[in-house]
């Protein structure tokens, strides 16, 4: 059914639909409309589920650790400096192969204290072990957490998955969204089954200890299993698309990319905006396309090497910096070309929209016009140089 | 892929530790023993068992050669000895 919702709502209502027998979380802006929400489901009787209330983030992600290990769907979601101190539980999480589904709505991270969208608190945590999709707009968000349970349940797979939404862009935005009935989403989402859990007549150990002997073998099993998922996840959003109607590839997403000259590579809620510049150089004759990556983790470098290997000029946004390196979307996206037969003639890097500033389509613009020039390396764009004049000598 | 993710319990138990231990290990010399029982208690690896005068002994496969048994003997009925000289 066709509803107008706020991003954070409808995150919320699908979260409903997928039925998790415990949610945990700690309010932070911009995710605490979802949580909110979430609890007032949970004591109005519409979900036969625990809401427990914490004292942190690092709670928080502790208690949907257990409760996955104890068999039990679960979800949780935060942003920022929580996911920050939600860190070193959930690199545990992963090693411990536990598929909990966590909202974040990406933020900037302190210092200087900042509320607004960017996705250097996600990107930052890129190396957890976490499959980390992208969303665009809430509709795609909505099905995105859909296919993140169906992913991380899988038996093969048994990873957690992030699902990031730009925050207060998505979160706090209307759209107007297809939401599906629960008999949908039950027949694409079929109960949890752990194949391992923690139980009382059957006691076993996770996440134990080990030596020297085993810990090479944990992790790298867990890295197989990232390129595992990279096959799995075409083949679970086409029987997404089945039932839903609606068409995801789940890794990347190309747009008016066949004849293109000039493409930028962008993740999230910026590709919005893209996809409307492209529309509206294509007109005046431009060749000019978009290459959106859905899923940062695992990344799907043979796909996006297809997709860029005959385009002249490619574009990399980051909404994040590896401070004192290059880029980090932009750092892949080269590693992907590295001693491969074909390549782009250039890749630049660009860094916009840091800490909620607006990426505007005279930003999108700008990035096109400096691409018909010579590469550019980690090249700020609406930088303001008067603010740059400080001196505290 | 899975590797090593779950282990049922008694793993301690199969996980045999005494090759850690240090170059020296004890002797129980079952002469003097009063089965007072500290050298059972004080052990950190809770390897050493018995029951009655001069029965204590330890469990090799768990043994750190820490020295806590032979320290807290009141009779001095335990030494730490080499391990090559065994």
């Amino acid at each position: 059914m066709k509803e107008l919702l706020e991003g954070s709502l409808a995150v919320a209502e699908i979260v409903r639909l997928c039925k998790p027998g415990v949610i945990s979380a700690y309010p932070i802006t911009p995710q605490t409309h979802i949580v909110e929400e979430l609890a007032q489901i949970v004591a109005n009787g519409k979900l036969n589920a625990q809401f427990v209330n914490v004292e942190s983030e690092h709670s928080a992600a502790s208690t949907v650790l257990g409760s996955v290990a104890c068999g039990v769907r679960s979800y949780t979601a935060t942003s920022s400096q929580g996911l920050f101190l939600m860190a070193e539980v959930l690199y545990n999480i992963a090693g411990m192969r536990l598929p909990v589904i966590m909202t974040t709505a990406a933020r900037a991270i302190s210092a200087p204290i900042n509320i607004w969208n960017d996705h250097q608190d996600v990107v930052s945590l890129r190396d957890s072990g976490w499959i980390q999709f992208h969303a665009e707009d809430i509709q795609e968000a909505v099905d995105l957490h859909l296919i993140a349970y169906r992913l991380g349940e899988d038996k093969s797979i048994m990873l957690p998955v992030m699902v990031c939404v730009d925050g207060f862009i998505l979160t706090h935005g209307l759209e107007t969204v297809n939401m599906p009935s629960q008999e949908e989403v039950d027949k694409f989402l079929p109960p949890y089954k752990a194949p391992y859990k923690l139980d009382i007549t059957n006691p076993l150990t996770l996440g134990p200890l080990v030596d020297p002997e085993f810990y090479t073998e944990a992790r790298f099993a867990l890295n197989e299993t990232h390129k595992e998922a990279l096959a799995l996840i075409p083949k679970i959003t086409s029987e997404f698309s089945k039932v839903f109607g609606r068409n995801y590839n789940g890794l990347i997403e190309g747009y008016q990319m066949k004849d293109a000259e000039r493409v930028i590579v962008a993740m999230g809620s910026v590709c919005g905006t893209v996809k409307d510049v492209v529309d509206e150089l294509r007109k005046k004759g431009k060749k000019v396309g978009l290459l959106k990556i859905t899923s940062l983790r695992p990344f799907p470098a043979s796909h996006i090497y297809e997709a860029l290997k005959n385009i002249p000029k490619v574009a990399v946004i980051d909404r994040a910096l590896s401070l004192g390196s290059f880029a980090p979307l932009a750092a892949e996206i080269k590693a992907v070309f590295f001693g491969r037969p074909k390549t782009p003639k250039t890749i630049s890097s660009f860094v916009v929209g840091l800490g909620g500033r607006d990426i505007t389509r005279e930003s999108i613009k700008e990035i096109f016009r400096l691409l018909t020039g010579k590469e550019k390396q980690g090249e700020f764009i609406d930088l303001k140089p008067e603010l740059l004049k400080e001196s505290y000598e | 892929m899975f590797g090593p993710l779950v282990c049922k319990p008694g793993s301690s138990r199969n996980n045999k530790t005494g090759p850690w231990r240090t170059e020296l290990r004890p002797k129980f010399l079952k002469k003097e023993c009063i089965a007072c029982n500290m050298c059972l208690i004080v052990c950190p690896e809770a390897c050493i068992t018995g029951q009655g005068k001069n029965s204590y002994d330890f469990d090799p496969d768990f043994c750190k050669g820490c020295g806590n048994c032979a320290a807290v003997c009141p009779k001095k009925d335990i030494e730490m000895v080499k391990e090559d000289s065994v």
